[in-house]
């Protein structure tokens, strides 16, 4: 259950991040092509002290130093992924905005799909039930009816 | 019968909603699972707070069960916590080191003259590298760290009365038996 929970809130901070485009931080190394890798691998981190936030956005001291770290990391020739296995080493899976797929994750990931599956199966149930619709009215009534019908005219045009 | 169901179906699904939200509106979003428990406690060598000549290992605390305060002169929840730890340090039952975290070494020393000094020693951690390693997000943290050096129990925020009771003292007597 608390699995499910904080998958829950994963996605939902998640969504929430991509609505939310704070100030960029500058950036300190001159060298721009360092300075665009370090974006692109602290965007994908969470800060764990404001955890709405990516580590490129935050503010916090934490975030600052985590940023310098990164950046020495790439400077240091480690790659992106070493990085991003550092940083899972220390604060867990939850640093992460795109958590692993992975047993205890399976319901974040395929519990959306999971659910659109039921909803498709309760239609196909519930409109396998519904009741035939009443056939169409026997020959002979039709029959009456349209007599009727022209009787009414007929008596409308004569008056 | 029909009837019923159309009631209990959405009555239960609100329910069952009311129920996750109440345990997602319970739980503490600040305390994350630390990977750490039950891997050994990453090493490190820092001078100590008070004599900036020593120096502090974890490895010095090799065949002990111990407790890994970080802390800082700057950290609210800390002033809060102290009393406590204060407390605790005298029934001395377990030596408790203290790890500076992103302080100055004046700063650091003074908070402990004034206060009182809980700790064995501190570890100076200026740039908060350790702390890094550590997986440090939110001072006060504390880490209880067995014989083998393995971290057992990680408390995130303030140490209270309540933990020391019942999360610290049982875990400390149990590890101290192994």
């Amino acid at each position: 259950m608390p699995k499910f929970f904080l998958g829950f809130i994963l996605a939902l901070t998640t969504a929430l991040s991509l609505l939310a485009h704070a100030d960029e931080a500058k950036p300190v190394a001159a060298d721009p092509v360092l300075e665009q890798r370090v974006k692109a691998i602290t965007e994908e981190l969470r800060c764990l002290v404001c955890q709405n936030q990516t580590i490129a956005d935050s503010h916090a001291d934490l975030a600052i130093d985590l940023r310098n770290q990164v950046r020495e990391k790439l400077a240091q020739g480690m790659s992106d992924k070493e990085i991003i296995d550092f940083m899972v080493q220390r604060y867990g899976d939850f640093v992460l905005y795109r958590p692993p797929v992975k047993s205890t994750t399976w319901l974040l990931w395929f519990g959306p799909f999971l659910l659109l599956a039921g909803g498709f199966a309760f239609l196909g149930w519930k409109l396998s039930r519904r009741e035939p619709a009443a056939e169409a009215l026997p020959a002979s009534d039709m029959q009456r009816a349209a007599e009727l019908l022209g009787a009414s005219s007929e008596t409308k045009e004569s008056t | 019968m029909k009837r019923v169901l159309l009631f209990l179906i959405p009555l239960t699904a609100f329910l069952l909603l009311v129920v996750f939200l109440g345990v997602g509106l319970n739980r503490d979003p600040r305390e994350i699972p630390s990977p750490f428990i039950g891997k050994p406690a990453p090493n490190f060598t820092l001078t100590q707070l008070q004599a900036p000549d020593k120096t502090f290992s974890p490895k010095d605390m090799e065949g002990k069960v111990w407790l890994l305060n970080v802390w800082a002169s700057w950290c609210v929840a800390c002033r809060e916590e102290h009393p406590v730890l204060l407390d605790f340090s005298k029934l001395g039952v377990v030596p408790i080191m203290g790890l500076n975290y992103k302080d100055g070494r004046k700063e650091g020393a003074e908070t402990l003259e004034k206060l009182g000094d809980p700790y064995q020693l501190s570890a100076f951690d200026a740039d908060g590298r350790v702390g890094i390693d550590y997986g440090v997000y939110g001072v006060p943290e504390t880490f209880v760290i067995d014989k083998h050096g393995v971290i057992r129990y990680k408390q995130i925020g303030p140490v209270t009365p309540e933990v020391i009771s019942e999360k610290l003292l049982p875990l400390i007597k149990e590890l101290n038996r192994a």
